[in-house]
């Protein structure tokens, strides 16, 4: 399992769930309704590290957390 | 990096970062300050921070400073913070002026395009996202 945790404004709780590759979440999220405003201009970590590549792999216990457009300062 | 509930004393940081350097040798001191402007009704700006990405991105800029010769500095609020009142403070020291002036630019500006950071309006009490004020992320859009 991994789980998947929506950052500022998103406003949704933590979810968990089977996944081998960041390609298996997005399809999950992709399913989700209450996403289909944010998918495509969130940012994405894992284990706090900023990724760009669907095929990362993923193992149990990994973190992914999903990150909204950002206006610091 | 410094992060503080509630809105920042910036005389106090400023002073003890010019303080810590005093003997550094570092010839410019380049302070930047953000201060939350009274416009459109509202009586505050809130914020969330994801702080692990943010010291992770702060890490970064740290090293680009370094390979300069420079040091940069910042601290942000968490939570609301009034007009008037400063949310964001950075600043870069160099041994000569033109890093810095250069450092602060480059810094501030990818600092606003991408540190975790989100920013609501306050009215009425309430936080309302600054939906059209943010800018996604670099590598945004990558699960859609």
């Amino acid at each position: 399992m991994v789980k998947i945790e929506f950052l500022g404004p998103i406003g949704k709780d933590s979810v968990e769930m089977e996944a081998d590759t960041l390609a298996d979440v997005s399809a999950q999220l992709k399913a989700d309704n209450s996403l289909i405003q944010w998918l495509d201009k969130c940012a994405v970590a894992v284990n706090d590290t900023m990724v760009n590549d669907l095929s990362t792999v993923l193992k149990d216990g990994d973190k992914i957390s999903i990150l909204p457009p950002v206006c610091g300062g | 990096m410094e992060l503080y509930t509630g809105p920042l004393d910036t005389k106090e940081i400023f002073g003890r970062w010019l303080d810590a350097q005093a003997e550094s040798n570092y010839g410019a001191y380049i302070p930047f300050v953000g201060t939350i402007r009274a416009e459109d009704g509202i009586e505050a700006l809130s914020f969330d921070i994801y702080e692990p990405v943010l010291q992770k991105w702060f890490d970064t800029w740290q090293e680009k400073a370094a390979a300069l010769g420079a040091v940069v500095k910042m601290a942000h609020s968490i939570g609301d913070v009034p007009v008037h009142t400063s949310s964001y403070v950075s600043a870069v020291f160099s041994p000569k002026r033109r890093v810095a002036l250069e450092l602060i630019d480059v810094f501030v500006e990818d600092f606003k395009a991408n540190a975790p950071i989100w920013k609501y309006d306050v009215r009425d009490g309430k936080r309302i996202y600054a939906a059209d004020r943010s800018t996604p992320m670099e590598g945004s859009g990558l699960l859609s």
